[in-house]
């Protein structure tokens, strides 16, 4: 199927990118990498009228260390985010995660920015930067406001964006030495989007897992902080016993939807296994390899 | 909707500078397809899942269905016409007909380009990678074990060494 | 008289029978150049789109095409009955097919939709864009209707039914049963028993289905670029519907973008096109979106089996005993029908298998779901999954190894011809050459021995095996004894040209599987030329002798053998020549390579490019009375078996993830006899192809629906389809045993992997789940379902929707493909009724 008409206009800076989407009206949509945009286009499931192409704006593009962050422009592909020298020393968990991210070709147009903007809650890099405690860098022609990414994530398909305003960039913590991160997701096929999946993240000390954040996705309306999960395993080691403690948790943690791949319980049931694996392999444990 | 105006781009294709206008609804295969007679890219799903329609922008792969032409003024496109004639695929062309890698084709001038991709990245693939790289790719007919071969094969050959 | 192509002489001079050759149409296709339907452009050309019913069920009550007919560029707009003053309407029933009904269908229906995404109305335009925003601008007024979705209370009282006229929705019935089932059931050793579900599938063509209809009304010809496997019987059908002589319609087949049986039936929206064609003079396009292809391409293979063997205490299969149930939507499809699906499950089940009683009923019922017809390996799959499941499971009763109850069970090489309990005659098999030989490519021993070794660690793979029959090289007994005009014959015309080069006309066509390299091959041979002096001309009405096309694995065994004589004769006809331009015998001389040579001798005396010359440009030249005759025809069709079967066997070596669910196939064998084979390289990647389409359906396939009747995956992200990533690498080996009924001695080969592959993985996933007691039975097995079947998560199937509530449904499909700002979410329970129903 066509995507239904519309018209289409180029934005060359922020400036401009404002006042042409203040013109539009609240139909319009911007296009950056729109391996999103226009599939659902080819669906006529909707009828923005005008496309704002914000992919020549310069300040939405490049990736630098900025402090201990690493800020990465909005318009970052994932191709360039698993490319970034800067990113896989500073933030090893992007780089693990760009291969997860659907195929080549869409890799090499879809950006971080409108991945997180579409806030699917199957996708990858929304769950990680809600792990890595990232800051995403809104921008209205009001200026720029930081939300924190566990914030970010409102409800499904939903994000803490104002009308008229974009993410014009994000800023990941550069890693301490005794972090230690991880992906893991279950998909029917590589590159389809997972039937679960957990980005965990957190401080090795002596054994002991401090600061650990576990995000699930692909089981709830976003992203999903497994609050009761990490605080059952908080400042310990994972061991069979913190691990089945904090796998009870995590039944309170989520809520999941059913859809084509499972029922809720199943979901429940992927996201258990998921934690364990995760667990073991950021506590670097012997038995992760046979999880 | 005859109020939207079209678009005017001017690009490259496959070396050739060609200048359209265009409504900005199209995508950059049916452009190369309606507007430029180029018929070697096809359209499988457009809903760039079936990666039927791979060509490069600018050097890199994309899903010819989810980029709209009128986004590309002043980009370089390449298709399969484009590598044929400048015989830069040659070789991964006669190991898919020599491998019969290729049946019916409708899935070949994509797969093709991803191979490319893949061999221009990583000249020394595993089977297990190359079969990753075109794990975007659908092809119905051959059941990919056909294409994992000559890809492998090229990869040895250019490597200087006898394929598998 | 096979010998003259024994591929044991394949190094002689010009013998290419036997040898792995590329593809000579492999090379525009690999440069982008090939020509598919969608790729031909013509003046005045227009587009169709059709306005398809979001009901699954429902009376329509007004068409209000105004608006659209107002918009830019839209030419015209059809409802049914406009269409119908041009068309007759079609039945598609079977008369051996005893009792069997279905109701007259149109393009376009005339009171009610039938099914979520049967075309209603059509708008022609400028582009297939502006055709498709008129589309959304017309207004269908419906009034919905109670659906029949679920096949198991097709029949049920409380179920309408949806053609009032046919009484209920009963489309075909048929117990095929011998000997004396229940008394070898009271006296079974051990009965096992099982319930198997098929998934409905569909064949995902990577090309859409496309048509291309032009009517000039100067000379009253409709010429119709279409992507079908059967010219000729489309010819018929548009001929016969569209009220033509035959003769008026041409039917050209260009590429082909995939095929499998998706494109060799007759769909309304197809006809549409040609007869809006016919009424506008002019050239019209369809070419089906993905959407459209998943609602409207035919869908296969949605079966419920229960099944169950008796075997005694020396492990021999006693009796098989199955019901079969399939739903296959509110119409059959014309002109194969719909029934021949369940009709197959009834005649292979137990196939490879020496016993005595056997009992199958199937009950085909109509639905309101998308039409269902003949796909790839047509019911092979269903009834290969059911015998070879109660093969393991009595295996497992009896405590034999899999492979032991095979070797007592499979009919015996060396006991041919027979007939099987379920009354299939066989030429000609080799099951126990096969898995010998199988056995020797696997290492079934080592396998086993990793399987424990590995068990112990808690990793978790099984091996599964499936012997298979499979049926090919079809005669009129299986469509035109029923009355369909179906092709079973197929001919072949070679004529040698003014320079030496052989042309050859085939009735066969190509959809990528190398029907043009095979009929090449074999004329070069039969003729007696270089391979590259041979030109090959398919799919073509005007052009090539009648002929049924491809389906059910007839191109090598019926085309071939045709081309085989026709190469003959012509080579006959120029040794006429030959013998009075050089005053020998025509005996004496051989045609080898382009040159006529001596016989006994191998010496060479006259290029067939000088006898060509002479023929056509100085005739005057030769006895007034010697003929030559350098273009001949030849038909064939086999004359003593309805069917020349093959069969094989494969194995699958998979690991389970018992805590996820999810399979990892590690290896794919087959061994397959097909009898001659002209060329390995094209049989081998038919079998790879064929074994990856069934994973397919064992894995990953499945046209869910709601229990309200609207289909759920309308996209290739949600109806999932084999990848390169998860698929094994699949070693092919072979055993000839060529069929007598042809000098060629070819049979089919495209449909075996397809045939045999679910049952293998079905039979390694319970291999592997073994230790925890767990076992599927129905496709696909889903990472849910295995750990179902493990207790690890509820059942859900075959419940075929998710769970809850219709807002817990499948959210509107998206690629995998983030990248969007502020796009906005959009779920729905339907993508269908949403995209069909946007007004």
């Amino acid at each position: 199927m066509k995507a239904p008409p519309f018209a289409y206009v180029r934005a060359a800076s922020l400036d401009e990118v404002f006042r042409l989407w203040g013109e539009a009206g609240p139909e319009a949509r911007l296009l950056a990498g729109g391996q999103t945009l226009l599939a659902s286009l080819a669906f006529r499931l909707s009828d923005p009228g005008i496309l704002i192409d914000i992919t020549r704006v310069a300040d939405l593009a490049g990736i630098s260390q900025v402090g201990n962050a690493i800020r990465v422009g909005a318009l970052t592909t994932h191709a360039d985010l698993g490319a970034s020298d800067l990113l896989r020393r500073h933030v090893p968990l992007i780089a693990e995660t760009v291969p997860l991210i659907a195929h080549p070709a869409i890799r090499n147009r879809g950006t971080i920015g409108g991945s997180l903007a579409f806030a699917d809650p199957a996708a990858e890099l929304p769950a990680c930067c809600v792990a890595l405690d990232a800051t995403i860098m809104a921008r209205s022609a009001a200026g720029e406001r930081r939300i924190p990414a566990a914030q970010f994530f409102t409800g499904l398909y939903a994000t803490a964006l104002a009308q008229n305003e974009l993410i014009a960039a994000i800023e990941l913590p550069v890693a301490r030495p005794s972090e230690r991160s991880t992906i893991l997701e279950l998909a029917r096929r590589s590159g389809d989007y997972a039937m679960a999946g957990v980005a965990a993240h957190a401080q090795l000390d002596n054994g002991a897992l401090g600061e650990l954040r576990l995000v699930f996705f692909g089981v709830g309306e976003t992203p999903v902080l497994a609050k009761g999960a990490m605080a059952a395993i908080e400042g310990k080691p994972a061991t069979p016993e913190t691990i089945a403690v904090a796998q009870t948790a995590l039944d309170a943690d989520l809520d999941p939807p059913a859809d084509l791949h499972g029922s809720a319980e199943m979901k429940r049931h992927l996201a258990r296994v998921l934690l364990v694996r995760a667990l073991r392999t950021i506590a670097g444990s012997e038995e992760a390899k046979a999880a | 909707m005859s109020a939207i105006p079209d678009i005017a781009v001017s690009l490259t294709v496959n070396g050739e500078r060609v200048s359209r206008r265009i409504e900005a609804r199209r995508h950059l295969i049916d452009f190369l397809r309606l507007d430029l007679g180029l018929m070697g890219s096809h359209t499988g799903c457009e809903h760039g899942v079936c990666g039927a329609c791979t060509v490069r922008v600018d050097g890199r792969i994309v899903r010819g269905c989810l980029v709209l032409a009128a986004s590309l003024d002043g980009s370089q496109v390449e298709t399969i016409e484009g590598v044929s004639d400048s015989g830069e695929i040659v070789d991964l062309q006669e190991a898919f007909i020599a491998r019969n890698a290729c049946q019916c084709g409708y899935c070949t001038s994509g797969m093709l380009m991803t191979a490319a991709d893949l061999l221009k990245a990583n000249p020394r693939p595993t089977r297990e990678e190359i079969r990753e790289h075109i794990s975007g790719n659908y092809c119905r007919c051959t059941g990919y074990h056909a294409i994992v071969d000559a890809v492998e094969t090229v990869a040895a050959k250019r490597n200087g060494r006898a394929g598998p | 008289m096979n010998e003259i192509i024994d591929p044991r002489s394949v190094d002689r001079p010009n013998s290419y029978i036997g040898k792995s050759i590329p593809r000579p149409n492999a090379r525009k296709l690999v440069e982008g150049r090939g020509q598919f339907v969608d790729d031909i452009v013509m003046p005045r050309m227009v587009h169709v789109a059709f306005v398809r019913s979001p009901h699954p069920h429902a009376k329509i009550l007004r068409i209000d095409g105004a608006e659209a007919i107002a918009m830019p560029g839209v030419v015209r707009l059809f409802t049914g009955a406009d269409l119908a003053k041009h068309c007759e309407p079609w039945v598609a029933v079977l008369a051996h097919l005893k009792g069997m009904k279905s109701a007259p269908q149109l393009p376009l229906p005339l009171e009610r939709a039938t099914w979520a995404g049967e075309a209603v109305a059509a708008v022609v335009a400028e582009t297939r864009a502006v055709a498709e925003d008129a589309v959304a601008c017309v207004r269908i007024e419906y009034e919905p209707l109670p659906a029949a979705v679920d096949m198991e209370t097709a029949l049920s009282p409380g179920t309408p039914a949806i053609h009032p006229d046919l009484g209920d929705n009963l489309c075909f019935q048929r117990v095929n049963e011998s000997g004396k089932v229940d008394e070898a059931f009271a006296a079974a050793h051990k009965v096992v028993e099982a319930t198997f579900h098929s998934a409905r599938h569909t064949g995902v063509t990577l090309e859409p289905r496309s048509i291309l209809a032009d009517y000039n009304r100067g000379s009253a010809k409709l010429t119709v670029y279409h992507a079908t496997q059967a010219p000729h019987m489309m010819q018929g059908v548009f001929a016969k519907h569209l009220r033509m002589p035959e003769g008026d319609v041409r039917v050209i087949c260009s590429d082909i973008g995939g095929s499998y049986g998706i494109k060799v039936h007759v769909y309304p929206d197809e006809v549409a096109t040609a007869v809006i064609a016919k009424i506008m003079a002019r050239p019209v396009k369809f070419i089906a979106d993905r959407l459209e292809s998943f609602a409207t391409d035919i869908h296969a293979r949605d079966h419920r089996i229960t099944a169950r063997m008796a075997v005694d205490a020396e492990g021999r299969i006693t009796a098989i005993d199955i019901d079969d149930l399939t739903g296959i939507g509110p119409y059959s499809v014309y002109p194969r029908t719909s029934a021949v699906e369940g009709n197959q499950v009834v005649n292979l089940v137990g196939g490879p298998y020496d016993f005595a009683n056997f009992r199958a009923k199937t009950t085909v019922v109509f639905q309101n779901k998308t039409p269902t017809c003949q796909y790839r390996a047509v019911g092979h799959p269903i009834a290969t999954a059911v015998t070879e499941g109660l093969v393991d499971l009595a295996a497992e009763a009896l405590g034999l190894d899999p492979v032991e109850l095979r070797r007592r069970n499979l009919m015996q090489d060396g006991t041919y011809p027979r007939t099987s309990p379920a009354g299939m005659k066989f030429e000609g098999l080799s099951h126990e050459k096969s898995l010998d030989t199988l056995l020797g490519m696997i290492d079934y021993a080592g396998l086993r021995a990793e399987q424990e070794r590995l068990r112990a660690k808690g990793v978790h793979r099984g091996i599964g095996l499936a012997s298979f029959i499979e049926l090919t090289n079809p005669s009129p007994f299986m469509y035109g004894i029923g009355g369909a005009r179906i092709s079973a014959q197929d001919g072949c015309t070679v004529r040698i040209d003014p320079d030496g080069s052989v042309m050859a006309a085939t009735g066969v066509t190509e959809q990528g599987q190398g029907t043009e390299a095979i009929i090449r091959q074999i004329v070069a041979e039969a003729v007696g030329v270089p391979i590259g002096e041979v030109r090959v001309i398919t799919g073509d009405t005007l052009t090539t002798p009648y002929g049924g096309g491809t389906w059910a694995c007839r191109g090598a065994g019926i085309g071939g053998e045709a081309a085989l004589q026709s190469g003959l004769a012509v080579k006959e006809a120029a040794l006429k020549v030959a013998g009075a331009m050089l005053q020998a015998q025509p005996d004496a001389l051989d045609l080898i390579d382009g040159q006529i040579v001596e016989r006994k001798t191998g010496q060479a005396r006259m290029p067939l490019a000088e006898l060509a010359r002479i023929v056509y440009f100085r005739g005057d030249t030769l006895p007034p009375d010697l003929p030559r005759e350098l273009m001949q025809t030849r038909h064939f069709i086999t004359k003593e078996y309805p069917f020349a079967f093959t069969n094989g066997v494969q194995a699958c070596w998979l690991e389970v993830d018992i805590d996820t669910g999810m399979v990892n196939l590690l290896k794919h064998w087959c061994v397959e006899d097909c009898g001659r084979i002209i060329n390995p390289l094209l049989v081998d990647e038919q079998v790879r192809g064929g074994i990856v389409q069934g994973i397919g359906g064992a894995l990953y396939e499945h046209c869910v629906y709601s229990p309200e009747g609207q289909l759920l995956v309308g996209s290739m992200a949600d109806y999932l389809v084999p990848m390169a990533a998860e698929m094994p690498d699949i070693e092919v080996g072979h055993v000839e045993t060529p069929t007598r009924e042809s000098l060629l001695g070819a049979k089919g080969a495209g449909e075996a992997g397809t045939a045999g592959a679910p049952a293998a993985v079905m039979n390694a996933i319970n291999d592997a789940l073994k230790p925890f007691g767990a076992k599927v039975f129905a496709q696909p097995f889903t990472p849910e379902r295995i750990l179902a079947a493990l207790g690890k998560v509820p059942a859900r199937w075959p419940v075929e929707s998710p769970a809850g509530s219709p807002s817990a449904a499948t959210p509107a499909p998206q690629p995998r493909a983030p990248g969007v700002q502020a796009q906005a979410a959009e779920k729905s329970p339907s993508l269908l009724a949403r995209m069909f129903g946007r007004r």
